[in-house]
């Protein structure tokens, strides 16, 4: 027997955010979980790309929680390889831009020391500065 | 052939060797690059948010400089925009595609823009030189070889920026074929392999740099596995990754095997027999002694 699953408002509402973010329709994704499958960044993360897909279309705004959106890198591998053509990376800047806007900044320019700062290419630095910081 | 180049940020600091040899190889295939007048940042990075119009600016005003170029006459006709940096061509790429799919986007913000004397008008192509290259034919760059690379065999690395997301990558995203086709041109041999667009780790290089040792690791591992004894690349973040951070793999393991890591434009320019000194080796970290 079909079981419907009701989101609260606040979970509605987080799930409409993140589809305008990202301008993706997040309720399509199958959970085949081809994206967890190919991304490099897996072992990395907590939550994989697959779960983050279906915790957001159950409007389950904890999945803020995860450190998975950082991890991301906007690689593309998953958005080349989604059946669906859904963009989970998009999904991914959506959510980190959620964080940003509250003015929660994920690095801090202080913690890269001068030497380090000094070997690194000027592109690792501005982007690591256009994806961590609001 | 004279083409309106973005250089970016990068190409003027870090990756010198990256622009010295690729300007010096697409003069002797006949390719004038010609430095944009008053470029700026690219971005880097492209922001996928729908609501972020604000952040695509950078690159329209680049734009309207390959289009003055046009009306000053500098350039004649060419609405191309060629880069090196794989980043630079992504981020340039994907804004430009957004401009030319959203008349209302780019309304907005040729409106904010409102000193720009020039209004972009969506007519630029960005390019990336590789293609460029690939357009005049691969014999006509084996009748520049003059030192055949016989013998190297050459790990082709493109990462994630030449060929993601498809509608702007440069050949197909899971079966590229152009960098092993280019080392065939020079008579060098391209290795088969599974990590020749696997991420690097990019950015997280400032941050956390376990993850790039780690990604770097098994890149080059996998290309020393499949016979590689260089790979060869076009990002200088994925360079500075795959090369410099070699340096962090020793420290934590000093039976770690190095392997030298070069722009495809040195590779090319080694074949071509172009002196050293103007192939700029004064940023390889690994010494790419094999070539010589």
């Amino acid at each position: 027997m079909a079981k419907i699953i009701k989101l609260d408002d606040k979970g509605v509402e987080f799930l409409e955010k993140i589809m305008e973010l990202s301008g993706e329709i997040i309720t399509l994704c199958d959970q085949c979980g081809t994206c967890s499958g190919g991304c490099p960044f897996i072992t990395e993360m907590d939550v994989n790309p697959s779960q983050i897909m279906r915790q957001v279309m159950l409007g389950q705004k904890n999945i803020m929680d995860s450190k998975t959106m950082w991890i991301c890198a906007s690689c593309f591998t998953c958005t080349v390889r989604c059946p669906r053509d859904l963009d989970v990376s998009k999904v991914s800047e959506a959510l980190r831009q959620v964080k940003l806007r509250e003015a929660i900044d994920f690095i801090d320019i202080e913690e890269i020391s001068d030497e380090e700062a000094k070997k690194l290419p000027s592109i690792a630095i501005v982007g690591a500065f256009r994806k961590f910081t609001g | 052939m004279k083409v309106p180049y973005f250089p970016g940020c990068t190409l003027k600091t870090t990756a010198t060797n990256f622009e010295t040899s690729a300007i010096e190889v697409a003069k002797q295939l006949g390719i004038e690059m010609v430095e944009l007048d008053r470029w700026n940042c690219c971005g880097v990075v492209s922001y996928l948010v729908s609501d972020d119009l604000m952040k695509h600016m950078a690159p329209v005003r680049n734009f309207i400089r390959v289009q003055e170029m046009n009306k000053t006459g500098v350039v004649e006709n060419e609405n191309r925009l060629v880069t090196l940096c794989s980043m630079c061509y992504n981020t340039l790429n994907l804004s430009n595609k957004r401009m030319q799919k959203n008349p209302d986007d780019l309304q907005k913000i040729n409106d904010f823009m409102h000193r720009e004397e020039t209004k972009y008008d969506g007519s630029v192509e960005v390019v990336h030189l590789l293609p460029l290259i690939q357009d005049l034919g691969w014999e006509a760059v084996s009748k520049h070889v003059k030192k055949p690379l016989n013998n190297i065999k050459v790990a082709p690395y493109y990462g994630c920026m030449l060929l993601r997301p498809k509608n702007v990558g440069i050949d197909d995203a899971e079966d590229p074929k152009i960098l092993q086709e280019l080392i065939s041109a020079l008579g060098a041999e391209a290795i088969d392999w599974d990590s020749g667009s696997r991420c690097c780790g990019s950015y997280h290089t400032v941050n956390n740099k376990d993850i790039v040792i780690n990604l770097s690791r098994g890149i080059i591992e996998d290309a020393r596995r499949n016979g590689a004894d260089i790979i060869i690349t076009s990002c200088p973040l994925c360079a500075f990754n795959l090369d410099n951070r070699q340096q962090d793999i020793l420290e934590k393991d000093p039976e770690f095997e190095t392997m030298p890591i070069v722009y495809f434009s040195q590779l090319i320019g080694v074949a071509f027999a172009i002196d050293k000194e103007k192939l700029g080796w004064e940023f390889n970290h690994i010494s790419p002694d094999i070539l010589f």
